[in-house]
């Protein structure tokens, strides 16, 4: 199986969608390709789950077809996917035991015996399970119960896809972060394409080499975590990867130049094409903000203290502008002035990058 | 043991309760207790026996006898009861109007009163003007539940899983519906079998439900009186003379006091000991 | 002003809480912060008077109330998840402690409505709980929570369930909606970024006790114990034994670095040395720096940092640097410990340096 395709997606929850609210997913066009870890990144009540849903054949699309490979997989059935799920809460059969739990899924399909055990053993010590293969699968903690469903699925040798649909949501902070490590391990290790719907962008942007941010129902941008960040294409992905998230401050364009604060702020892509009359808006993050001599005039309003970093909210008349210093730089004490790297600084116009094609 | 920040004047509330029920049920379990232990030849003159009543009961032929009627009736109507319960609970739909239609259905045989219950199945199963009695004979088979034991107890127990397999059903359709969506999904991603999907997502899901619905029917199949005494009064002779039929014919029949006295005692204390037996065997193994 | 004095809570043969004294500061942010189960929300019910200490005292503004029922407390408290009651408009929801309390119906209106502005809930207030997304529920009960003008509010993890951008909104505003109030506010979470991002005080719990409490800078960068640091970071601190001997520490035969200061004054001998994944960097030539040469075995790379675990002498540790740097797994990568910052722990776990 080579690449899985969404052309043309569109689902409605409701009988007969008249407005654009009914519709859970507004027509769809994405593509992974085989072997990649890819995540599907948005707010509560974007689509995310709707979609990842659809893609295991849980849900079938109101419009719209699902492609593995040439396959018009569509009208399948989960089980006749190849595709393995974790869902939000640890589903695991209480009265089996850990290793009757991993064998499940072979078994169900026919595994003569002895091909179930060593497959089932190298499974549990990959993911360090193999301790506890004998102990009743109702007794683990919940990053177990998690792993024994990671193990389900990656016990089929016909898996091809596995969707996560946000695993880490019920595991213990602490714990969490062990168990994204082992998925990103796991994913570099075996290969298999990975599907990853979160809300969370740390979780995302960590896990994925491509990331697709969704907003109500769309695909807002596809990208590597390192072109979400430095370049996002809506103001959507700059407020909503980064925390803190984007700086986005009403600005306007004369001559071809942005202006903010009665001064020209040099922008990484030309404000040519900006049509007149558009909301146009400056984006920076606040790690490319940074305190200097001359520049726009602030005063400083407050400082947290994040540990390993600050963040300075820096005020310039009504709009807050967020500053990123390290753990032990200066903060300044009543007012300052700001300058932005002009590499990163980007102008929107109604909330796309101007001068792209949407 | 610490002081609770409780409200004290809650204990005046419970006050008249305490009250009613020390009137109606507390007295009148100790004068039972009372009588159980005494003999009285009339003119309100007892002599206290000791155990001479329990010893009486507990070698009777008569209630060794009812009590083996008794429990053969409760295995036979847990043994149908439950599983069909639960078989009519997996069909009803989830959602939609007709869950609503068949929640009311399963909901109406529990609202008739118990005795209009017996009153129905009596005519019912008549065999010369019951639809049903005079159905089955006219198909051949010799039904007469008023003179042959074997019908009298096939009548009784299809009476009574008439009558409350709707609560075991309601009662697994509420358990059920509160398995959440994501078993079922990762039941058919693992390619499951519907049986498998029964088998270790359904019913071990249905557990504790299934221990209440058990304990419930248990007590109360063991209690039944009602509907047996008005569909055959114990009859053919005492061939569905149950435990509770026969304590009142002991007591208000004959009038022996002291016997229906500690009858009723160790009537109690069986259904005490097997109710905790039965849950302590269904919750064996399960932290708290 | 809250004090729980000696305050224990014991259920059967488990002890939830071991016997405790904790001194809560008014007017600012009290967090708790330890992982689930550690007794958060079990201290928070002995605060409010939800339930009983086994053993000690809670005093209250000078009184002792440990007795008193929590009705007759002004206490209020939001949970993690979203209680309102279902039935009611929203306008209704955060009008019930004023209307238990009997307030005339015009002054119920004005608190309710200046509360509705403060937490942009002014559109919302005819529907029901159920028509509102997760953060406005929650709004809702905050809403109700501060309405009610009381002495003690109880946040208990109440951000937890909600997506992790409205979780940094409401984040900022909590401290600005009880700026300038006179009320102690208790906070439960489990993540040690949102500790300190609220600012304030802090209380690591870990099983049951307190470990420290302090301002939220002083217990993050003096932590008191191992396990008060470990309490304290996410991700996880690096944890190594070294030993001291003449006046370096020793983690291995290669790596080694000078005693400086204080620390050359302490005897020689095993130690734990805690870093925090932040202060292990890539390796630049700092001053100060010392270079290790380990494995890599895990590459989590986000857009605006990246987060390396190497092997580093048979241990698992993490690096975390802001910027994106390519790192090949397997392959051997110099990464630098910034030891100014190390945390040195006594075999018994108390901090003697650092």
């Amino acid at each position: 199986m080579a690449r899985i395709r969404l052309e043309k997606l569109r689902h409605s929850y409701v009988a007969a969608p008249a407005r654009d609210a009914d519709w859970a997913l507004k027509d769809l066009d994405v593509q992974w390709d085989d072997g990649g870890a890819y995540a599907l990144l948005g707010p509560s009540g974007c689509g995310k789950t709707t979609l990842l849903n659809i893609v295991s054949g849980l849900l079938r699309p109101t419009s719209g077809r699902v492609r593995f490979g040439d396959e018009d997989v569509t009208d399948r059935a989960p089980d006749q996917r190849n595709i393995a799920q974790v869902f939000q809460f640890p589903v695991v059969y209480d009265t089996m035991s850990v290793y009757d739990n991993l064998a499940f899924p072979l078994r169900n399909r026919g595994v003569p015996e002895a091909e179930v055990d060593p497959r089932v053993r190298e499974i549990a010590a990959l993911l360090d399970l193999d301790a506890m293969l004998a102990q009743r699968a109702a007794g683990l903690t919940a990053d177990g119960k998690q792993k024994i469903s990671l193990g389900r699925g990656l016990v089929r040798s016909d898996v091809n896809v596995i969707m996560f649909d946000e695993p880490l949501t019920v595991i213990d902070p602490h714990l969490k972060w062990r168990l994204r490590s082992k998925l990103k391990e796991l994913h570099q290790r075996i290969g298999l394409t990975m599907i990853y719907v979160t809300h969370d962008q740390t979780e995302a942007m960590t896990f994925a080499d491509q990331v697709v941010v969704m907003h109500e129902g769309a695909v807002v941008q596809i990208g590597s975590p390192v072109e979400l960040f430095e370049r996002p294409r809506h103001t959507f992905v700059g407020h909503f990867i980064g925390s803190p998230g984007m700086n986005i401050l009403p600005c306007e364009v004369r001559d071809g130049v942005a202006r903010f604060a009665g001064m020209a702020v040099p922008t990484a892509n030309r404000a040519a094409g900006v049509a007149s009359g558009a909301r146009t808006e400056i984006g920076v993050r606040p790690e490319f903000v940074r305190f200097a001599d001359q520049g726009i005039p602030v005063r400083v309003v407050r400082v947290a203290d994040a540990g390993r970093h600050r963040i300075v909210e820096t005020r310039h008349s009504d709009s807050v502008i967020r500053v990123l210093l390290g753990e032990h730089q200066a903060v300044p004490a009543h007012t300052a002035h700001l300058a932005f790297d002009p590499a990163f600084t980007q102008l929107y116009a109604d909330g796309w990058l101007a001068g792209e094609a949407r | 043991m610490s002081a609770k920040t409780v409200n004290q004047r809650a204990w005046w509330l419970v006050l008249p309760v305490v009250v009613l029920v020390g009137f109606n049920a507390v007295i009148p379990l100790m004068t039972v207790v009372n009588y159980s232990v005494q003999e009285t030849f009339g003119n309100n003159r007892f002599f206290f026996e000791g155990v001479k009543w329990f010893s009486e009961v507990v070698h009777s032929g008569r209630f060794h006898d009812s009590l083996k009627r008794q429990l053969i009736f409760t295995a036979i109507i847990l043994a149908i009861e439950i599983p069909l319960g639960v078989a009519i609970a997996l069909a009803m739909p989830r959602k939609g109007f007709w869950a609503s239609v068949c929640l009311v259905l399963m909901s109406m045989p529990l609202l008739i009163p118990w005795n209009v219950v017996g009153a129905m199945w009596n005519i019912f199963a008549l065999p010369d003007i019951g639809l049903l009695g005079w159905t089955l004979n006219k198909l051949g088979l010799d039904y007469n539940y008023t003179r042959q034991p074997f019908a009298a107890w096939v009548t009784l127990i299809a009476m009574d899983v008439w009558h409350w397999t709707s609560l075991v059903a309601l009662l697994a359709y509420a358990g059920l519906s509160a398995i959440p969506d994501a078993y079922y999904q990762a039941a058919k991603i693992d390619g499951a079998s519907g049986w498998a999907v029964l088998r270790y997502v359904q019913l071990p899901k249905l557990k504790h439900v299934l221990t209440i619905a058990v304990l419930l029917r248990f007590m109360d199949s063991f209690m039944i009186y009602t509907e047996p005494v008005v569909l055959t009064g114990g009859g053919p002779g005492n061939a569905t003379t149950l435990l509770s039929i026969d304590l009142v014919k002991v007591a208000l029949g004959q009038f022996d006091l002291g016997p229906a006295a500690a009858m009723s005692l160790i009537y109690f204390l069986i259904i005490l000991l097997l109710s905790w037996l039965f849950y302590r065997v269904m919750t064996l193994g399960e932290e708290d | 002003m809250l004090e729980l004095r000696e305050v224990a809570r014991r259920v059967g043969a488990q002890t939830h809480i071991h016997p405790t004294s904790l001194a809560l500061r008014q007017g600012e942010f009290n967090v708790l912060l330890g992982t689930t189960l550690a007794g958060k929300t079990t201290l928070m019910q002995l605060m409010a008077g939800l339930v009983p200490p086994s053993a000690g005292a809670v005093w209250f503004g000078g009184r002792d109330v440990t007795r008193v029922p929590v009705q007759q407390r002004k206490v209020a408290m939001v949970f993690q998840q979203f209680i309102n009651y279902p039935n009611q408009t929203v306008f209704e929801n955060i009008a019930s402690p004023l209307r238990v309390a009997r307030t005339a119906e015009a002054e119920v209106r004005s608190r309710v409505g200046h509360i509705a502005e403060l937490l942009q809930l002014g559109p919302f207030l005819a529907r029901r709980p159920a028509e509102l997304s997760g953060g406005q529920q929650q709004r809702t009960a905050l809403a109700r929570a501060l309405v009610k003008d009381a002495d003690l509010v109880l946040l208990d993890e109440p951000l937890a369930n909600l997506d992790y951008k409205l979780r940094e909104g409401l984040r900022e505003e909590l401290p600005r909606l009880f700026a300038g109030r006179a009320c102690t506010v208790v906070y439960a979470t489990t993540e040690p970024s949102e500790a300190l991002l609220l600012g304030g005080y802090t209380a690591t719990v870990h099983e049951g006790r307190i470990t420290q409490y302090g301002p939220n800078g002083v217990v993050y960068r003096e932590p008191a114990d191992l396990v008060t640091a470990k309490v304290f970071s996410d991700p996880p601190i690096n944890v190594a034994q070294v030993t001291k001997s003449g006046r370096r520490f020793h983690l291995s035969a290669q790596v080694s670095w000078p005693a400086e200061g204080r620390l050359g004054e302490l005897p020689d001998g095993p130690y734990t040395v805690g870093l925090r994944p932040h202060n292990v960097l890539r390796a630049a030539g700092k001053d100060g720096g010392v270079p290790v040469d380990c494995r890599v075995l895990i590459a989590e790379i986000s857009g605006s940092e990246s987060v390396v675990h190497f092997d580093l002498g048979g241990m698992a540790w993490v690096s975390q640097s802001h910027g994106v740097h390519g790192f090949k797994v397997g392959a051997m990568a110099r990464f630098e410990l910034d030891v100014s910052r190390c945390l040195y722990f006594a075999p018994d776990g108390a901090r003697v340096g650092g």
